[in-house]
């Protein structure tokens, strides 16, 4: 039973919660495995093979696989653990952000130079709600 | 007897440790950053404590998903550096003061904070990168340490409110310890920041400098902040703030600012570093 959270109405946000912890605890334990320089060597020469290694769902697999960041937080990833598949493709906090966020890397990083995403207009999911966001 | 003479609020960024550990501190990126914490480094030379209690957060490092301590106390005489996933930082291992932080855990207990104990522990960028940024890079570290970690990945951490009487409880403890000790005690994370999903990147200035203000202002109205509330405002990561609280909690009323930093961005975060005196503060 998914009972709501009075955080379900924040945007773009993946709360880490029972429910999540639930659900991606295999896909996250698998990323956990990769603080070991062996898993990371195993794990890069054949992802295939190495993931047999984990009870993940199919897609759970296919979002490690085709490296779909976003969506690896809708199957249970929690980002402290889905950022290790990143440090091991060589990329960084800010990379795998901008690719969530779906913009270019050059236009994520001017927006944090900028002074970072505003939270006016972003506080709510829907347009009532954010009537109020001031 | 034991005194807490300094609280230290500063933001754990793992890209300022590597920034530190590559030598680009000086880049027109990373400048502004780093010549903010120079004040702070000089202060806390010159304070000289002999312990500090630093509180962070575990990244999925020393523990992963299996075991969630909500409260934990590090009481090993040594904690090795974290391999993160691209190898250990190339920074001094942590001495800890197995003395202090067995004297803490018994207290708390007893005070009914119930801790989990680890006498075995790798720590990560939420600790070492707090020690870099106020001590800079020495060959070993000036001071002994006692790692207190704070569950904020599984929701829900602690509230605020508890974070600020775990700390309480803290300085009650510290004050009841035979040796002569003069401890700081940090506070990690925050500020502002949000790593994951459409919303990452989100930033709230406003937020974070009526934080700051009220660390010394009103600090148990920042107790009152609901998780819901840190996440809207302040980012899904925001919500590290909460281990500020036991910082300031172990502080008296009347600790007194006398460095505060603040620099947006440190990749993805609003860093903010703050010292509170703490020496005639009761």
């Amino acid at each position: 039973m998914t009972q709501p959270h009075d955080y379900d109405s924040i945007p773009g946000t993946y709360v880490y919660d029972a429910e999540r912890g639930r659900i991606g605890y295999p896909l996250n334990m698998f990323c956990m495995s990769l603080n070991k320089a062996e898993n990371r060597k195993a794990f890069k020469e054949n992802e295939a093979a190495y993931l047999d290694r984990f009870p993940l769902t199919a897609e759970q697999r296919r979002t490690v696989l085709e490296r779909d960041w976003l969506g690896m937080l809708k199957v249970g990833g929690n980002i402290y653990y889905t950022i290790k598949i990143a440090f091991c493709d060589g990329l960084t906090f800010q990379d795998v952000a901008g690719m969530m966020s779906g913009v270019p890397k050059e236009t994520y990083a001017k927006m944090m130079l900028a002074g970072g995403r505003t939270p006016d207009g972003n506080r709510y999911k829907d347009t009532d709600a954010a009537a109020e966001d001031e | 007897m034991a005194k807490i003479v300094a609280g230290i609020a500063c933001s754990h960024v793992p890209a300022i440790g590597v920034a530190m550990d590559k030598g680009q501190t000086t880049t027109a990126y990373w400048d502004p950053l780093f010549k903010g914490y120079q004040p702070a480094r000089e202060w806390l030379a010159k304070l000289a404590p002999d312990v500090a209690i630093i509180v962070y957060n575990d990244h999925a490092n020393a523990f992963s998903l299996d075991i969630i301590p909500t409260f934990l106390i590090g009481v090993a005489d040594r904690f090795p550096i974290a391999d993160e996933g691209f190898g250990p930082r190339p920074v001094p291992a942590v001495q800890g003061h197995p003395e202090l932080a067995w004297h803490l855990a018994e207290s708390l207990i007893l005070d009914e904070f119930d801790m989990t104990i680890a006498n075995e522990m790798p720590v990560d960028h939420g600790l070492t990168v707090p020690l870099s940024v106020t001590c800079g890079q020495p060959a070993a570290w000036p001071f002994k340490v006692i790692p207190i970690c704070v569950n904020v990945v599984q929701y829900p951490p602690p509230t605020g409110a508890r974070c600020f009487k775990l700390g309480q409880a803290i300085a009650k403890a510290i004050e009841t310890f035979p040796g002569e000790l003069r401890v700081v005690i940090y506070g990690t994370g925050g500020m502002s920041h949000q790593l994951q999903g459409e919303r990452a990147g989100l930033i709230n200035r406003q937020f974070d400098t009526a934080f700051l203000d009220n660390l010394t202002k009103d600090p148990l109205s920042l107790t009152r902040i609901s998780h819901t509330e840190y996440m809207r405002e302040a980012g899904s990561e925001g919500v590290e703030m909460v281990m500020w609280h036991v910082m300031r909690g172990a502080l008296g009323e009347h600790a007194s600012e006398v460095y505060r930093h603040y620099h947006v961005p440190a990749s993805n975060t609003a860093a903010g570093l703050m010292i509170l005196d703490n020496r005639s503060a009761s």
